[in-house]
């Protein structure tokens, strides 16, 4: 198989991404660019149907089979944090963990609970 | 005589540590050895990203390297996030069928969701001694890096230290989500990947996509709307709380 789709798809990517960076500073939105990008790249996708061997699947499907490589280097960051954290180290601990721990179980609850409670009813 | 080898070992580390090539090399060879320690033994909590901050770190400590002298080639792999984003679409495309028909329970749990993790980002850490600012740091956590820097900045908080926390969040996410959410019982895929979409971003959603294509579906699509959610709602709750 040729690599010539994957390239395809890196640059369709990056043509979503420019799209949703330059409409976030036109309109002066409180949006991240990526995430107007990811809407584009859907709507393509919605659009165009692409079939499995398409760069427009394989190109994204490289890129996330990657996804934690590229959280490494903004993670790195946390060795200038180090003596923050030491002297801070309760508040920051507490206050991240146990807030991750209730956002993830408040999010995963609600929701399980009310897809059990409409399954239930039937429709 | 003009000799023709010398030994130069000061210049050529001079030149190793402020050339892209050190940062770009050493990340993703410490990625590819967290690869391979999460496949060799099977543990869910060697998380590549945890394995590769710690070997990235450790060796920056080390060596006496600074931050900033790292990204100026790890710059080049964190730049990928942006079309990375992009391209959650993709499992999103792929179970849109499925996130249609959930989208009140979706919804209603993303706005739940995203005020806990405020409320109790900022109360926590307020009774356990932190100072306001630390707690204005704290509130955006949640959010995706990008979104959580700005909001950091926009109310008064450290963005550099909100990123960190954020980072640290995700990664907790990917490595403790899923057990938390078996010890809580929540076993349908679409509500474990809105919960780890909502509260680790985009690292929970590439554990979620670790454990299924619907899952990792729906935290995308989590993490997005919870990013609109939290900017929202982040102003709101810190004039009250």
């Amino acid at each position: 198989m040729s690599d010539l789709p994957v390239l395809k798809g890196v640059l369709v990517l990056l043509a979503c991404q420019l799209v949703g960076e330059l409409v976030v500073r036109l309109f002066g939105l409180d949006v991240p660019g990526p995430v107007v990008g990811m809407v584009v790249f859907l709507v393509v996708l919605r659009v165009r149907r692409p079939r499995p061997s398409s760069g427009l699947v394989r190109g994204p499907s490289l890129l996330l089979r990657h996804l934690q490589l590229l959280f490494v280097p903004a993670g790195v960051g946390v060795i200038d944090y180090l003596d923050v954290a030491r002297d801070h180290a309760l508040p920051l601990a507490a206050g991240l963990w146990l807030s991750w721990a209730l956002g993830l179980a408040a999010t995963g609850g609600v929701v399980a609970g009310l897809l059990r409670l409409r399954d239930r009813s039937g429709r | 005589m003009i000799p023709l080898v010398g030994w130069h070992p000061h210049e050529t580390w001079d030149w190793l540590t402020s050339s892209p090539l050190f940062g770009l090399t050493l990340t993703v060879s410490a990625y590819a050895l967290g690869r391979w320690a999460h496949r060799r033994t099977g543990n869910p909590v060697l998380q590549p990203v945890l394995v590769a901050v710690v070997v990235v770190g450790g060796v920056l400590l080390l060596t006496d390297v600074s931050y900033d002298d790292y990204l100026r080639g790890g710059s080049f792999v964190g730049f990928w996030l942006g079309p990375a984003t992009v391209a959650l679409a993709l499992p999103l495309h792929h179970e849109w069928h499925l996130v249609r028909r959930a989208a009140v329970p979706l919804l209603t749990g993303i706005v739940a969701g995203a005020l806990v993790s405020i409320c109790s980002a900022v109360l926590v850490t307020r009774v356990t001694g932190g100072s306001r600012l630390l707690q204005l740091t704290m509130a955006p956590k949640a959010a995706t890096t990008p979104v959580s820097i700005a909001l950091s900045d926009q109310v008064g908080g450290i963005p550099e230290l909100t990123a960190v926390l954020t980072i640290v969040a995700g990664i907790t996410g990917a490595v403790a989500g899923p057990w938390l959410l078996d010890l809580l019982r929540v076993r349908d895929p679409r509500a474990r990947g809105l919960a780890l979409g909502a509260a680790s971003h985009g690292i929970g959603t590439s554990r979620a996509l670790q454990e299924s294509r619907v899952e990792g579906a729906f935290s995308a699509l989590s993490m997005a709307l919870s990013a609109l959610a939290t900017s929202v709602l982040v102003p709101v709750v810190l004039l009250v709380l």
